[in-house]
């Protein structure tokens, strides 16, 4: 089923900000197999010039689609999950993020657009501090395999 | 905070050598745990080829997330990385063996900046398959 167009333009602020541990980024690195210290050790961090742990660049997966979930997840879309692949993916950085960030994030449905039997959906997440420092953008597409068919 | 890699000692189309990165079953159940993302395509092989796929797969944000990790190593500093996107080509098929799979990625400067930054194109590869394209990043370098 192709997916309603009508999306497109829709902004979803997460209810609350995500308050980025210590911990979770540790999770995180363990998860992606990188043994940094930067990741998990506050004085390797300081050493090497840093206010506290700082977040891997891939880290803002974790939170940035949280918004978002809830469009994605509205029937009036009529996107099939069970059919979803992650097509593109994109982080661009104003400063990195360090544990003890709080941050807000917009995401907003940027495009929707068909390629072959395919369908792709793209969200764009504004991430800031809540005192409103600029921290990074991400780009999210997704495709729903056979959408458009 | 700085990358140990000097933007005066590198030049336009160095390469970065490659690096081999393994994955098992037990790397997608953790990274499902810590990114939140449930997908059965990831852990379920019932699931996986009920639609289509020819057994489980890594998530994508794995394979991109070990680039990052590419990336960062050779910068020596990861918040070095101050841009950083890819395009999901292929899948890294994971199947429930001791071998798992292996995702070996290299990279080259492509160009050198104003800001001591450089763009690193990155390749990424699976098995016979190439499971990123338009993989780049953007490094800030001392």
């Amino acid at each position: 089923m192709a997916l309603n167009r009508d999306f497109v333009g829709r902004a979803y602020t997460a209810p609350v900000p995500y308050e980025v541990s210590r911990v979770k980024i540790k999770e995180f690195a363990a998860a992606i197999g990188d043994a940094n210290p930067i990741y998990s050790d506050r004085e390797a961090a300081a050493a090497a010039g840093h206010p506290d742990v700082v977040a891997p660049p891939t880290f803002p997966i974790v939170f940035s689609l949280a918004g978002a979930g809830e469009a994605l997840s509205d029937p009036g879309l009529g996107l099939n999950f069970a059919m979803v692949v992650h097509g593109e993916q994109r982080f661009e950085y104003q400063r990195p993020i360090y544990a003890g960030d709080e941050l807000i994030c917009t995401s907003t449905i940027t495009e929707i657009r068909s390629v072959g039997r395919n369908e792709f959906l793209t969200v764009r997440s504004d991430v800031s501090t809540i005192e409103g420092e600029p921290v990074c953008r991400t780009y999210n597409t997704i495709v729903e395999r056979g959408g458009a068919a | 905070m700085a990358a140990t890699v000097k933007y005066d000692e590198v030049t336009a189309g160095q390469e970065i050598p490659a690096v081999e990165f393994p994955v098992h079953r037990v790397n997608l159940v953790m990274y499902a745990g810590a990114s939140g993302d449930f997908n059965p395509i990831h852990w379920n092989e019932r699931f996986a080829k009920s639609v289509g796929l020819p057994d489980v797969i890594a998530h994508g944000m794995f394979t991109m997330a070990q680039g990052g990790r590419f990336v960062t190593d050779w910068a020596g500093d990861p918040a070095a990385v101050v841009d950083y996107g890819v395009r999901f080509s292929s899948m890294v098929v994971v199947p429930d063996d001791d071998n798992g799979a292996v995702i070996t990625v290299s990279g080259v400067i492509e160009e050198k900046l104003e800001d001591k930054r450089v763009v690193v194109v990155l390749t990424a590869r699976s098995g016979d398959s190439r499971v990123l394209s338009k993989a780049r990043a953007v490094v800030q370098l001392s």
